[in-house]
């Protein structure tokens, strides 16, 4: 789960890595509260999880309380690639005199997080790692053995710093690693790393990536997010056990397993037709979550056929029938749905929904151009 | 021959007195699998399903022998599961469990190499030799035995594949379910080395998806294999920066494209199937040219 800016530097300031004066408004007026707030100028930020929010126009100067309102007034409520900006971070614009690159991620190739600095910050870093790979460093930390002087060597020596700055930087990276652990990230990146015109070394942005399995002991970030995660609807059919990313098709997918729900969703696409969910409903199967499947897809105003492709293992096929049948009966589901269903129990399932209006197929591919058929219609 | 079950493997299953743990223990059970014991700590001189539950690992693998450990414990606790069962002196370990933190996941996998202990998952179905053991969760109906290695991160999708190979009389030596997590014991070049060097395995289905880079590495493996390899990569259609289902299902700026696989296995020689079904298309096809070849 990404955290939004003001968050992680709100986490950021507690681990004692120095981040620009600021806070985060909702609305214009505030914003221009908090820039009167500061001498000089300020820089208004949407907080929204997308990159590249400097070139959208989502990141701009002003100076004095009114420019501010204005300026955050323009970024509020702004489409940046498809996300509405519902908060800005309003912080004291600093002076800048050179950008770096620093990070801990997860390397998935080698099994191990890595520390990645470059000497060329403030611009995206598979830009960089494409055009001046060079200029990136890499060191890999033995979990058993942590973070070590060695592993940051390397950025301290190609960045040039001068002793003070050395010093300052190398706590920020310590300090960084020490977020990185105890949060349970994913990932923690400073981009750019600042040293200002007077010397102080400062993380100017600051993003967060936490790894959702490890919610259950990150109760802190969890409440951070909770406001924000309940609004969504991914998140409300997780917290029934369901998997759901929403598409911008029409052909609504109930399917069980990750897997066979992306395979599902690509032979849709593969015969024309174009997939309005990615749903899984996982490997239990109680008829109530084939029923909340149900009203999620009724839930997207864009679905115009339901698709259910089931194979039966753990999944009963008969069990999600009976869901299917309930679903029926209490919803008003406006659309025609396709099923099919392979596997443990298929035959009773098909007994169970023997009379409904129900399309059936035998094959995934039947399934889909059905489907497909359907809504081409 | 299959990969690394058989007849003679000797399984524990840790976590057996919980409802996943229990229910499958009874399913290995059934298709002739040797359960020999099960953990779960307090619960020991129980029986499960006729089988010894044991408090720890020690006692179980001293008692029964067992080299191999299936893991059903939840996510909080798994992570102390596996441990001890590197310690236990089992040579494998199966880890089922779906929610395991990567942090952890870091320690373990290095604890684990460092004891030269393979390990398959997390967040996998686990193993069948058709005919011979299974030491998983899928059903076993579906599988044929035969001369097929299967390999995937992912399950029902894998019995889709696999269901259509039987149907169309495409038999399986051993079908493996490396997980859907970002960080794996066993990838894809791992059990494509293991087929390779097994003498039953005539011809392998390599099943992928969106994230990470597995299926580039594999690729570049599978153009110094000498058996035929086909493969199926999900996710065409997946949106980037989104988690499909499995913790290690996304794409990260713009690497782990299906695109991108699907260029790196075609550039290795490797036919990649456009549907689940397509794979036993393909398979027929080498087959009947390897036999007449």
């Amino acid at each position: 789960m990404k955290l939004h800016e003001y968050q992680a530097k709100s986490i950021f300031r507690k681990y004692g890595i120095p981040v620009p004066d600021g806070e985060v408004a909702l609305t214009a007026e505030r914003a221009a509260e908090i820039a009167a707030g500061f001498t000089g100028k300020v820089v208004i930020k949407a907080q929204v999880h997308v990159g590249g929010r400097g070139k959208a126009g989502g990141v701009k100067l002003a100076e004095g309380k009114a420019e501010a309102e204005k300026t955050a007034a323009a970024i509020l409520g702004m489409d940046l690639k498809g996300l509405t900006v519902e908060k800005v971070l309003v912080e004291k614009a600093i002076d800048i005199d050179k950008e770096y690159y620093i990070s801990f991620a997860m390397d998935r190739a080698k099994h191990m997080a890595v520390f990645i600095s470059s000497v060329m910050g403030g611009v995206d870093i598979e830009e960089v790692a494409k055009k001046s790979p060079e200029s990136i460093n890499k060191s890999y930390i033995d979990p058993f053995m942590d973070l070590k002087d060695f592993h940051i060597r390397p950025f301290l020596k190609q960045a040039g710093l001068e002793k003070e700055a050395c010093a300052d930087a190398t706590k920020i990276i310590r300090n960084l690693y020490k977020i990185f652990l105890e949060t349970d990230a994913n990932l923690v990146e400073i981009n750019p790393l600042v040293i200002t015109k007077d010397k102080k070394v400062i993380a100017a942005d600051a993003k967060m990536d936490i790894d959702d399995n490890a919610m259950y002991r990150q109760q802190e970030i969890y409440a951070m997010l909770k406001e924000e995660l309940e609004k969504q609807p991914e998140h409300q059919a997780k917290q029934k056990g369901l998997s759901y990313i929403k598409m911008e098709g029409n052909i609504g997918c109930i399917v069980n397993g990750a897997g066979l729900s992306m395979a599902t969703m690509d032979i849709i696409k593969l015969y024309g037709g174009e997939p309005a969910n990615f749903l899984d409903i996982g490997g239990s199967s109680n008829p109530e979550k084939v029923k909340y499947a149900m009203q999620l897809l009724m839930s997207d105003k864009n679905v115009k056929v339901a698709l259910f492709n089931i194979f039966g293992g753990i999944t009963r096929c008969d069990d999600v029938a009976r869901g299917l049948i309930s679903a029926i009966s209490e919803l008003k589901v406006p659309f025609p749905i396709v099923v099919r269903l392979t596997g443990t129990n298929s035959v009773e399932a098909k007994e169970i929904l023997k009379g409904s209006e129900l399309i059936f197929e035998e094959t995934m591919i039947g399934a889909a151009k059905k489907a497909v058929g359907l809504v081409a219609r | 021959m299959s990969i690394l079950i058989d007849e003679s493997t000797k399984v524990i299953v840790q976590g057996i007195t919980g409802r996943d743990g229990s229910f499958h223990a009874k399913k290995m059970l059934e298709y002739g699998t040797k359960v020999v014991a099960g953990v779960t700590p307090g619960k020991g001189g129980h029986k499960e399903h006729d089988i010894p539950v044991y408090d720890g690992m020690a006692e179980a693998v001293k008692a029964t022998g067992a080299n191999t450990s299936i893991i059903f414990v939840p996510p909080v606790f798994a992570a102390d599961a596996v441990y001890e069962a590197a310690d236990s002196g089992v040579a494998l370990i199966i880890i089922v469990t779906e929610g395991l933190p990567v942090h952890d996941m870091l320690k373990i996998d290095r604890y684990l190499r460092s004891k030269n202990i393979r390990y398959i998952g997390p967040n996998c179905p686990g193993l069948i030799s058709p005919g011979k053991s299974k030491v998983g969760i899928m059903s076993a109906d579906i599988h044929l035995k035969g001369g097929v290695g299967v390999v995937s991160r992912s399950g029902t999708l894998t019995y889709e594949v696999v269901y259509n190979m039987t149907k169309a009389g495409i038999g399986q030596s051993t079908c493996i379910g490396i997980g859907g997590d970002p960080i794996v014991g066993t990838s894809f070049i791992d059990a494509l080395t293991l087929f390779e060097k097994d003498p039953e395995t005539t011809a392998v289905a390599m099943i992928g998806e969106i994230g990470g880079s597995d299926e580039e590495e594999a690729a570049k493996f599978i153009a110094t294999m000498k058996k035929p390899v086909v493969s199926f990569i999900a996710g065409r259609t997946a949106p980037p920066g989104k988690r499909m289902g499995h913790a290690g299902a996304i794409i990260s700026g713009t690497s782990g494209t299906a695109e991108a696989k699907i260029r790196a296995l075609n550039d290795a020689g490797v036919e990649v199937a456009n549907t689940p079904q397509g794979i036993a298309e393909l398979l027929a096809h080498k087959l009947t040219v390897g036999a007449a070849g």
